[in-house]
């Protein structure tokens, strides 16, 4: 199913997905048939049971599924109608940031190291005034910098489950990506850490695309604005939350937003 | 009817159906009590005697002679004097050869382990990881005969340090591979991820994510590796067969601590000093074992 892209200013839409199936194994396909256009500056929830193919199309959208062995590919996905399967991953990785569901900030690097560690980690060299810059632009960003302000040369370990998670985002939007992909970015989280994630995305929508995968419905009603089912493996439905929740068009989706089945 | 008694958060099962169970469980954990006993006693049993044995004839020139020739250190038995001198050469010639063995073996072993690391278990991978189990397990004898071959006949004809110091680069290798390899897969896949989801190369993220943070494994399985080959003896009989005087020169034969031991057991005037020696060597072993919990402990991912 598409979406009406009424807010869409360039021509070709930020992402979209055509026709994509993966495979693992030849047979066992993870992902079928899936078209979709994700709209700019909105959050898109992707939901589903459990080996639904969720988290496989989210990480196909930074081919991050190419590090499982005997995958295949079929379809496209377009950055801005630019075919990512033509594109180095290197350039792809750096207009796509992912945040992951355990918060994974690099042990062996200070606060400030972890910000910057795109660049670092690609060899980028940059002024010591723009590093700053970046760091405290992106500490602000995620509300973190108040917090640790005081701390920036200290190693990430002593700080929260929700503040590691920040500490992640904001390492993601370091490269000012277009689009950030989270894998159920709080399910490893206490409620109050996942309300401040929640409104930290709410407030980055505005500049950034968020394509989420998220276990939990209440979490896409919340702050969702379009939301997609998937269920083995198919996309069945895909349209703006409110309408999805309130009137399902898929006996399927009612039937997981229900509780039949999850 | 069982009878539990809760007392301060304990459940206190009474004993009457469970009299003989208690007893056979009692019994079982003494045993294995004794047993650890009697197996820690043995280290503080070899540690006791060697500090008995040896520590009189520890002292500086211990650490700064070259052990006396036969006469002399008769002479210094039967007056009572301890024997002079001290196992100079013995220091000079291990800290020698293992340092050899370690800049040969652990880039080949640090590289190799990387390999295995991102090959799991493909057949080329499982070839190698098999061939460096069969390495560990040949006697350390016939890796001084075949380097014997190698080395003392072909390169340098002639006894020599370079000889020693690939025999034990030899025996060091299978263990780097090895470790290395654990140490690598005992990182989180998620810290992996992470730096590819930044668009870094991967030859990068194994260089400046994988081996940071597998940093304090690598080093253990290099500190295990080298306290291995320190009380090497075999081998260094057959390839750098000892020198009176400390020797630095790679084509020369060069003395090591155990070859120095080995010695003085056969010469019946300096007996003595076999005791002073195997204390050094022991200390010295010991020591790299703390040095490597020590290392472990400040820099482990939590």
């Amino acid at each position: 199913m598409k979406i009406n892209d009424n807010n869409m200013t360039s021509d070709s839409p930020i992402l979209s997905i055509e026709d994509l199936s993966i495979a693992y194994d030849h047979d066992k396909y993870a992902v079928k048939n899936v078209t979709a256009s994700v709209q700019k500056n909105a959050i898109t929830a992707i939901m589903g049971p459990s080996g639904c193919g969720k988290t496989t199309l989210l990480r196909a959208v930074n081919r991050m599924h190419e590090l499982y062995p005997n995958i295949e590919t079929q379809g496209k996905i377009n950055l801005y109608g630019e075919n990512i399967y033509e594109m180095p991953t290197i350039r792809l990785r750096r207009k796509i940031g992912m945040v992951f569901q355990r918060p994974n900030p690099f042990p062996t690097m200070s606060i400030y190291e972890n910000v910057i560690a795109g660049y670092k980690l690609n060899g980028i060299h940059l002024k010591r005034s723009e590093r700053d810059e970046i760091v405290e632009t992106t500490l602000r960003d995620v509300t973190l910098w108040d917090e640790v302000k005081s701390a920036l040369h200290k190693k990430g370990t002593f700080l929260s489950g929700g503040q590691q998670q920040r500490l992640c985002v904001a390492r993601a939007l370091a490269f000012k990506p277009d689009i950030i992909l989270l894998d159920e970015p709080t399910s490893a989280l206490d409620p109050v850490s996942t309300a401040k994630i929640e409104d930290l995305l709410v407030e980055l929508k505005k500049h950034y695309t968020i394509l989420m995968v998220t276990h939990n419905m209440s979490q896409a009603a919340r702050i969702s604005d379009n939301s997609m089912f998937m269920f083995l493996g198919e996309l069945i439905e895909y349209e703006d939350t409110k309408t999805m929740f309130t009137n399902p068009k898929d006996s399927r989706t009612e039937g997981y937003l229900t509780g039949k089945f999850g | 009817m069982d009878k539990t008694i809760f007392q301060k958060g304990k459940t206190i099962i009474s004993p009457s159906r469970f009299g003989v169970r208690n007893f056979q469980n009692r019994l079982f954990f003494l045993v294995v009590l004794i047993f650890a006993l009697i197996t820690i006693s043995m280290v503080f049993l070899i540690i006791g005697t060697l500090v008995m044995k040896g520590f009189r004839q520890i002292n500086w020139s211990f650490f700064t002679q070259v052990p006396p020739d036969t006469f002399d250190a008769m002479m210094a038995k039967t007056s009572g004097h301890l024997i002079p001198g001290g196992i100079l050469n013995g220091i000079t010639g291990t800290l020698f050869l293992v340092g050899m063995a370690s800049i040969i073996a652990i880039p080949f072993g640090i590289i190799i382990g990387i390999y295995l690391y991102e090959n799991g278990s493909k057949r080329y991978a499982n070839m190698i990881r098999d061939i460096a189990d069969v390495l560990q397990g040949v006697p350390s004898i016939v890796v001084g005969l075949i380097v014997y071959l190698w080395v003392v006949v072909d390169i340098t004809d002639g006894y020599s340090a370079l000889a020693g110091g690939v025999a034990l680069a030899i025996m060091m290798l299978p263990l780097i591979i090895r470790s290395t390899e654990e140490s690598m897969k005992m990182v989180p896949v998620t810290l992996k991820e992470a730096a590819i989801a930044l668009g870094t190369p991967y030859y990068k993220v194994i260089l400046r994510v994988l081996i940071p943070s597998s940093f304090s494994g690598l080093m253990t399985g290099v500190l295990i590796a080298v306290s291995r080959v320190l009380g090497e003896t075999a081998p260094l009989l057959l390839t750098t067969l000892g020198n009176p005087a400390v020797n630095w020169n790679l084509v020369k034969p060069v003395s090591a601590v155990p070859l120095l031991i080995w010695q003085f057991y056969n010469d019946p005037n300096m007996v003595d000093l076999i005791w002073s020696s195997s204390l050094f060597l022991m200390g010295f072993v010991l020591l790299l074992n703390i040095l490597s919990k020590w290392i472990a402990a400040r820099h482990s991912i939590q």
